[in-house]
């Protein structure tokens, strides 16, 4: 059994529970996917399975790439990713199909996938400094302030934090709530947001810090009020 | 049918088409407790806010003199019906003039019946 899957953020919407209380909620479509190529512990070192997303529409590859895939008997994917394998599992064969149905309603999972770009912001934005006073004759607002000594060092140290590009970076999110799976429509929903902007593709998997589920409780004899 | 759909399809809940400046009665389930009761809010329907399953309505209404709104998700299930008693005409969407007026000059003319 794989640990995740490849998916596509559809959008956000809210889910209503029996008794009213709303959920935010992201629809993924997760999959099918399709495993390309399996990487063992002999010869690569590590154990992994790669993945490709199984579009609408078919793809046009560079010769190499579609020889990856012939390789597999598979039609060529555009988007392919790493995953790891559940400990102790038997890997699937390449060919094999993985589709949602790994992941259950109520499970925790992590969703992998890039931020979207905020463009060149500055120190208070991208590193949250407090910059100064907006009044009160203050002439300091948003700039960052000292960034070191004078003639001792004579350089700027580095990872010195200042303005730059912001997001469009590869992001997690840890733990969110499986709230439903539909494997008819290869849909999965999560609780709360996801990186990215719809259409974006994400790389959903089972959280890697999860908390312990909580067991049901035997109920215990309720006290006799006095 | 996009994927957005079949999600949001399976929340929505069978609803009157309501409009701004109809009068209508909100019965919503109260949880007290371990029992539940429906408790009815009547009110003229003063804006909806539209939207699939995150559509909801703000419904007003003077209790005791004092202008009380509530604004209620229109799919919720804690909704457990939502009657329509009085259709005004009104000339605008979202009826927030009314929360100025007082007494006659918060009155309605009906809608003509059609």
């Amino acid at each position: 059994m794989v640990n995740g899957i490849i998916g596509r953020k559809v959008g956000m919407t809210q889910i209503f529970d029996a008794d009213g209380t709303v959920h935010p909620a992201t629809v993924i479509k997760a999959g099918p996917c399709v495993v390309v190529h399996a990487k063992t512990a002999q010869r690569d070192g590590y154990q992994a399975i790669q993945l490709g997303f199984v579009d609408d529409k078919a793809t046009k590859e560079n010769k190499p790439t579609v020889g990856h895939f012939k390789k597999a008997g598979v039609p060529p994917t555009r988007v392919r990713r790493e995953v790891t394998l559940a400990a102790g599992a038997d890997a699937p064969k390449v060919g094999e199909q993985v589709l949602a149905s790994i992941f259950a309603s109520g499970e925790r999972v992590d969703v992998i996938g890039t931020g979207r770009g905020k463009g060149f912001q500055g120190v208070v934005k991208r590193h949250h400094f407090a910059g100064g006073a907006a009044t009160h004759g203050s002439m300091f607002h948003r700039a960052p302030g000292s960034i070191g000594a004078s003639s001792f060092p004579s350089r700027v140290v580095k990872g010195m934090r200042a303005g730059g590009r912001m997001g469009n970076a590869r992001t997690t999110v840890h733990n969110l709530k499986v709230l439903r799976v539909d494997l008819d429509n290869h849909l999965v929903i999560v609780e709360g947001g996801i990186p990215g902007a719809p259409t974006g593709y994400v790389i959903i998997r089972k959280a890697v810090k999860a908390k312990k589920i909580k067991v049901a409780q035997v109920e215990k004899p309720k006290k006799a009020k006095k | 049918m996009g994927a957005m759909e079949v999600v949001e399809k399976s929340q929505l809940a069978e609803r009157p088409a309501i409009k701004s400046g109809d009068t209508v009665k909100v019965h919503v389930k109260v949880r007290e407790g371990d029992k539940e009761r429906i408790q009815v809010f009547e009110g003229v329907v003063i804006g909806l806010h539209r939207g699939g399953t995150r559509a909801s309505f703000t419904v007003r209404k003077v209790s005791f003199g004092q202008g009380v709104e509530r604004i209620f998700p229109l799919h919720s299930p804690t909704i457990q019906k939502v009657e329509v008693t009085r259709s005004a005409k009104v000339r605008r969407a979202k009826l927030y003039y009314l929360r100025d007026l007082k007494g006659k000059a918060a009155r309605m003319k009906d809608a003509a019946k059609v």
